[in-house]
């Protein structure tokens, strides 16, 4: 239809930075309060980074490290929970205390689903992002149940 | 007087085999039972649209309109709203929207789930919550500001890798929805040859705009249609594009360029 009229109005191309690429791996268990991965996304756009640093938008984090479990999502593969550490205000590490393992056919997303999902948490930290358009179901009730943790900490 | 801290209030809903969040800012002086009614109205918006308008429920409208059981003169006015909106979307994406061209004669899901998530968060503006989102299985609606109190910062996945995100809009009202094989395997039909969009030309494809319904059927219909369909963007009803290759290059219009606060210059 208006294909040359609009088309030409300027679409903008760019290879993508990707932002949070790679952070870092964090396998250690839960509440060591080692730290965190602080890889800020390299390019932030110039922008002012939330305050807090947490890109959440929860209330401060605790300053000591602190580890709360946040309640279990219903996705229709199953429940889905996690157990957050804290340490120096960020996020130390996020471990999935329920995942939708009891059926079979879940494993497999499962399987690879929580530990992605935990590297995916750590890097929107630093990304600063409140929603993510494209998210998987899973990972929506992921982020939930992290968000309640977070919620649970800053009280 | 006070201050009084506004209270943040996150909740999910599981309807239409996918995940609803919300999370909003409740107005100040608005009771916690107010703003858990107004959420409730919202989920109920929700699971009332499931029940029309899915496919896989044979008492659905959809079902009956399926199998021929309803005339035109007595489809329901929302069914009439949905097969208009179809409708124009055929029309203005040049035939690669088309809830027509699916297996069973006619599927609007495309559409129907940004449209759900639009009335479920008019349901919130109406009780005079101005600062919430909706996430419906990654389709936005945002109004106002996040919890942080600036903009909400709305990422776009990484359609090769749900780890990290390839952009990041600034949004205070609007709509996100994006299309990508990677959620439930390829769901998207080329409407021209009926075959699934096997080969997809792009590997993600996200649309910004005032309405999520809309957005949500011209991701759709981006995403089948690959790079070519940027020409449909902006829309006359403000609508802009972004997509993203298989080698993670992105092509996007001004508008996404005006709203992106990180990503690729």
């Amino acid at each position: 239809m208006r294909r040359t009229a609009i088309g030409a109005a300027g679409a903008v191309a760019g290879a993508f930075v990707v932002l949070a690429t790679h952070g870092a791996t964090v396998a250690h268990p839960v509440a060591t309060g080692t730290g965190h991965p602080d890889e800020v996304a390299p390019d932030d756009g110039g922008t002012a980074p939330a305050p807090g640093g947490t890109g959440t938008g929860a209330p401060p984090l605790p300053t000591g490290a602190t580890t709360v479990t946040g309640p279990a999502v219903d996705t229709p593969y199953g429940p889905v929970q996690v157990k957050v550490s804290f340490a120096n205000g960020k996020i130390a590490d996020v471990q999935a205390v329920q995942t939708p393992n009891d059926r079979r056919r879940s494993v497999a997303i499962n399987g690879y689903a929580a530990p992605i999902l935990r590297q995916e948490v750590l890097q929107a930290q630093s990304a600063n992002v409140d929603l993510v358009s494209g998210a998987t179901t899973t990972s929506e009730a992921y982020l939930q149940s992290l968000q309640a943790a977070i919620d649970r900490a800053g009280r | 007087m006070t201050t009084v801290e506004r209270a943040v209030i996150r909740d999910t809903a599981q309807v239409m085999g996918t995940v609803f969040s919300f999370c909003l800012t409740a107005p100040r002086g608005m009771r916690r039972a107010e703003v858990r009614a107004a959420l409730g109205s919202a989920v109920d918006e929700l699971r009332r649209v499931d029940r029309e308008f899915s496919p896989y429920r044979d008492d659905s409208l959809v079902a009956r309109v399926r199998r021929g059981e309803l005339r035109p003169e007595t489809y329901p006015p929302r069914l009439v709203e949905v097969i208009d909106r179809c409708a124009a979307m055929r029309a203005a994406t040049d035939g690669w929207f088309d809830a027509w061209a699916v297996p069973g004669g006619f599927d609007p899901s495309g559409l129907v789930k940004g449209w759900a998530v639009e009335r479920a968060a008019a349901r919130l503006a109406d009780v005079g919550i101005s600062d919430f989102a909706v996430n419906g299985g990654g389709d936005i609606v945002v109004r106002g500001t996040a919890p942080h109190g600036g903009p909400w910062r709305v990422g776009i996945r990484n359609p090769h890798d749900p780890r990290s995100v390839v952009m990041v809009l600034a949004m205070t009202h609007g709509a996100v929805a994006t299309s990508a094989g990677y959620e439930r395997g390829e769901h998207i039909v080329n409407p021209h040859t009926g075959e699934p969009a096997t080969v997809p030309r792009v590997a993600s494809a996200t649309v910004v705009g005032p309405d999520l319904g809309t957005a949500d059927a011209y991701a759709t219909a981006l995403y089948a249609a690959g790079q070519p369909g940027l020409a449909w963007f902006p829309t006359p009803d403000g609508c802009e594009a972004l997509t993203v290759a298989d080698d993670l290059t992105g092509t996007y219009t001004q508008g996404v360029a005006r709203l992106r606060v990180a990503g690729p210059a």
